[in-house]
């Protein structure tokens, strides 16, 4: 194949400004595809991603184009997460191609995402050449945009195509755009192969499915290969390329191409996303740069409703954690809930989607704790540990001090809501870095915020108080040294485990009071009056009661009733089956669930 | 559609079809009730007596009661009532006041209840029942004491009293937020307020809702919370026979049918023994119409045993069970008991478990304790 001839390249957008559907026009006007074949989506192929729309792992297509210079091309059309959790993904994504396709709305323009992934791109020295799309909605601006993506990113965006990705407008002269604005990849088949993994899926038949870029040489079947990170090692059994939707077997890979490969691998692990896959026998000097081991940020723990299913939420983790590396979990206890899990994630979005696919793929009914960061909790014997479950925090006169995760934030939003997101950002603890203005009706935040304090609500918050208008997006900073506390609930005097979080000593009573409050709505009053507290360190700071029940009572019941009266006593039972009891008190699963999001609006 | 009556025909032949499997059976009490059965004419109802009587063997002092609404009776029919053989008349008046029963969608007002009350005595009825409600809309403690102060002086043989429950679907559930409901305090308040004016007034309550003078408790309800054998009869009507539970269809065509059903069985063969073939003796019952039929197993009995039996203010005797089930209350159930005597609800004395006055308050918690 002609080196000459290719072209790799992925589309960069902000959420919603229409990457996928930009994708789906190039992939059927390149005509590998009837329209009948067409997905709504091409490359979003989970169920639970379309839903969603957003596009959660990264997945490649190969395309074939007859440019306007007579010449055929092949395309590697890349695409990349579009979320702040998966910036790591993004990145390895961003590594496997020559240039990007920037996708601005022509309404809205630039945005906070749109900022951090072309940054992200450009670093990754990526042509970036910008299309500006939605220019058929009235409010469309595209003079404004273009003047924009030259200010703020600096860019030459005069001759940037004017799309409608949705309506077909303005596709071929991206494709034109393609061939002339980005690059042909470089390096030589004849060098000891590099390849870059950028994805991988697990497979039954065929074991792991390896998504790469060959940087150098190139790989057949036979090749035994190395993971240079992980050290595993395998021999090659398949490569091919990416048809849409379909694996296509091919005799090889080389340089500057973009595909996969199997190797009877068994496990995501092995095949760590930024790893460089090498020949065992001929293998390069030195790996690609760019790989990191991905940590989990966020953390929570998940219980079955029905301890009875404990192994299959056991059988479910593990089958996901086959095509997920970055989920981790590892087993847990809790007094109120039963056995379950610890899990970690890359961040709360990571985490609702593990969530929403146990519940939806493995039919599994969960009771999930609020979600916490790691916190370092530096001991007074000099030992330091990761917290991730609240309960393991050590006896305050044991601790010396803590430390929490803190993020860099960015958040763009309209000059009229400036005011009540920094005061949003004030109320986070966040600290004020700057104001950048991009044009004069909109800015953009800078604020370092600690991590615990937006994985709860933070993001609707925001959503929120600016309208729908505040985009946001933040990478970790580093740890720094808090006034932490662990706030205790106890209900009838018995402390939930389960309920335990930790969060700044300032925080505490707001959260404690909010707890009680919701918690009492949430748990059925008893035969007994029930009180609800929050506790720091032993110390009472809210309380709330649940009174006790007055009456419960079938006033009537005669001969023909009685088959009826009986099944509403059997639910009365059943449901009390399904509360989790805590001493004397029978806790709804809800109550775990609601205590997770405390709207403080 | 059926009209009223060939309604009274297919009953009559259901009665005269049924009749025969349990010819070894005294009837002790029989109930008309479910709808207003004061508005069949004297015939019809006169008719449904003739089969019943024809059709099985009755107490020389059974009970026989017919369920009415206030003015859907006449001085002929009662007389005729009477010389049927029936001897207890409910009436549903539900409150004297007219405003509080014109909000739960009531047709009849306080003065055609009395007229129809002072006609019930005047034909010879000595064994009156009066529905009442409490919790209505808009209804006061004041207004209630009223309604109850005015029933106690016309001093009927029995009340029943019940607390008014919004069941999903009925006008008043879909308006409620029209209404004042009284609180949960002021309902309770209400409730015992039943109990206080009608103690002083000569009643004693014998079950959760139900009041009555001396020697005037309803035989019929009794059978129910005490597991005696009842045969319903016409539609939707529910039957317990040797433990074996079973119900008529609600719909006219499919009660037609369930009647041609049973006409079918009874040429074929003659209804099994029972409950030697119980098997048999289910599957005969599915045969000729019945539907839902449930034989209870061992431990159903007993659940029913108990939260029947313990609706009624003597509660249950522990003798009995240890009869029925061959087996101690205590062997059965002697956590639950211990539980629920922890947390008030439940008293032992005599022989007899009871609820305490608050274990009727909140019985749904306590009944379902008792269900395995």
């Amino acid at each position: 194949m002609d080196q000459s001839k290719i072209r790799n390249f992925c589309i960069v957008a902000h959420i919603d400004h229409g990457k996928s559907t930009l994708a789906d026009r190039i992939i059927e006007q390149t005509g590998l595809l009837t329209s009948r074949e067409m997905q709504a989506q091409i490359l979003d192929n989970m169920e639970l991603e379309r839903e969603r729309g957003i596009t959660i792992k990264a997945q490649a297509v190969r395309i074939i184009y007859q440019a306007k210079d007579g010449n055929e091309y092949i395309f590697n059309l890349i695409d990349t997460p579009g979320h702040v959790d998966f910036n790591y993904e993004v990145s390895r994504s961003l590594a496997a191609c020559d240039g990007a396709i920037l996708v601005v709305d022509a309404a809205q323009g630039i945005e906070a995402q749109t900022l951090a992934n072309v940054y992200l791109a450009l670093d990754h020295d990526l042509d970036v050449f910008p299309v500006i799309n939605k220019i058929d909605l009235p409010s469309a601006d595209p003079e404004r945009v273009k003047n924009e993506i030259e200010d703020v990113i600096g860019i030459e965006a005069q001759d940037a195509p004017l799309i409608s990705a949705k309506n077909g407008i303005g596709i071929n002269e991206v494709l034109e755009a393609v061939v002339e604005k980005i690059p042909a990849p470089g390096g030589s088949p004849d060098n000891p192969l590099q390849a870059l993994i950028f994805d991988s899926v697990y497979d039954s038949y065929k074991g792991v499915i390896v998504f790469c870029r060959i940087k150098e040489g190139r790989v057949k079947k036979g090749t035994k290969i190395r993971m240079m990170a992980t050290g595993a090692t395998a021999e090659v059994v398949e490569v091919g390329y990416f048809g849409a939707g379909q694996f296509i077997p091919c005799d090889e890979l080389a340089a500057g191409m973009v595909g996969y490969l199997t190797a009877s691998i068994k496990n995501v692990k092995d095949t760590a996303v930024g790893d460089t896959v090498t020949d065992v026998d001929n293998p390069c000097a030195e790996p690609l740069p760019g790989y990191k081991k991905v940590n989990s940020m966020v953390y929570c723990g998940m219980y079955p409703a029905d301890g009875a299913k404990y192994p299959d939420l056991r059988d479910a983790l593990e089958k996901l954690k086959l095509n997920d590396a970055s989920l981790n979990y590892e087993p847990e206890t809790s007094i109120a809930l039963g056995f379950g899990f610890r899990c970690g994630f890359l961040g709360l979005l990571h985490l609702e989607i593990i969530q929403e696919r146990l519940e939806r793929e493995y039919n599994l009914d969960l009771v999930t704790t609020a979600p916490g960061v790691i916190y370092r909790v530096y001991k007074t014997n000099g030992e330091m540990i990761e917290l991730t479950n609240p309960s393991n925090l050590p006896d305050p006169s044991e601790i010396d001090y803590m430390e929490e995760p803190v993020v860099s934030a960015e958040i763009m939003v309209t000059s009229e809501f400036i005011g009540s997101i920094m005061q949003l950002c004030q109320e986070r603890r966040g600290r004020y870095i700057s104001t950048e203005y991009i044009e004069a009706s909109r800015a953009l935040l800078k604020y370092e915020l600690p991590l615990n304090e937006i994985i709860y609500d933070f993001f609707d918050a925001l959503k929120s108080r600016s309208r729908g208008y505040a985009s946001f997006d933040y990478e970790l900073k580093g740890y720094e040294q808090s006034k932490l506390v662990k706030l205790d609930i106890l209900i009838n005097h018995d402390e939930v485990d389960a309920l335990s979080f930790i969060v700044h000593a300032d925080s505490a009573y707001e959260r404690g009071r909010k707890m009680c409050e919701k918690l009492k709505d949430e748990i059925p009053r008893h035969l007994f009056e029930i009180p609800i507290q929050a506790a720091v360190g032993g110390k009472i700071i809210a309380r709330e009661t649940v009174k006790a029940m007055r009456k419960d009572v079938l006033a009537k019941c005669y001969g023909g009733d009685i088959t009826r009266k009986k099944k509403l006593l059997e639910k009365q039972k059943e449901g009390k089956k399904r509360m989790r009891q805590v001493g004397n008190v029978e806790i709804p699963q809800s109550a775990f669930m609601s205590v997770l999001k405390l709207d403080d609006d | 559609m059926g009209d009223v009556e060939s309604y009274v025909n297919l009953l009559r032949r259901e009665i005269a079809l049924r009749a025969p499997q349990y010819n070894k059976y005294q009837v002790i009490s029989i109930f008309f009730g479910g709808g207003t059965p004061s508005l069949l004419s004297t015939e019809q109802l006169g008719g449904i007596m003739d089969a019943v009587k024809e059709g099985f063997t009755l107490a020389a002092d059974a009970e026989i009661t017919v369920e009415c609404n206030p003015g859907t009776v006449t001085a002929e029919k009662l007389a005729y009532y009477i010389t049927c053989g029936i001897n207890r008349l409910s009436i549903g008046l539900q409150s004297a006041d007219d405003g509080e029963l014109a909000r739960i969608g009531r047709i009849h007002d306080y003065k055609t209840f009395l007229e129809t009350y002072r006609l019930a005595r005047a034909a010879g009825f000595q064994n009156i029942n009066v529905d009442l409600m409490s919790a209505l809309p808009e209804q006061t403690a004041a207004s209630y004491q009223r309604t109850l102060a005015q029933v106690c002086a016309l001093a009927p043989e029995h009340i029943s009293a019940y607390s008014l429950i919004l069941e999903e679907g009925t006008p008043l559930y879909v308006n409620q937020k029209d209404y004042n409901f009284p609180d949960e305090d002021e309902e309770r308040e209400l409730y015992y307020m039943t109990e206080r004016v009608l103690l002083k007034a000569g009643y004693h309550r014998y079950e959760i809702s139900n009041y009555a003078q001396t020697g005037k408790e309803c035989r019929h309800n009794k059978v129910y919370w005490q597991r005696g054998d009842y045969l319903g009869l016409g539609l939707g009507a529910s039957s317990l026979i040797a433990n074996v539970r079973w119900k008529n269809p609600d719909g006219y065509a499919d009660y037609a049918a369930c009647v041609e059903k049973a006409r079918r069985a009874a040429k074929e063969r003659p209804a099994p023994e029972r409950p030697a073939g119980m098997e048999d003796y289910v599957n005969y019952l599915r045969k000729s119409g019945c539907q839902e039929v449930q034989p209870l197993g061992r431990q159903e009995q007993m659940e029913e045993f108990m939260f029947l039996g313990l609706r009624l203010m003597e509660g249950i005797e522990e003798a009995a069970f240890l009869n029925i089930f061959g087996v101690s209350v205590d062997a059965v159930y002697g956590e639950t008991i211990a539980r629920l005597a922890g947390q008030g609800l439940l008293e032992r004395a005599g022989g007899r478990l009871f609820l305490t006055p608050r274990g009727i308050d909140v019985s749904n918690a306590a009944f379902a304790a008792f269900l395995f």
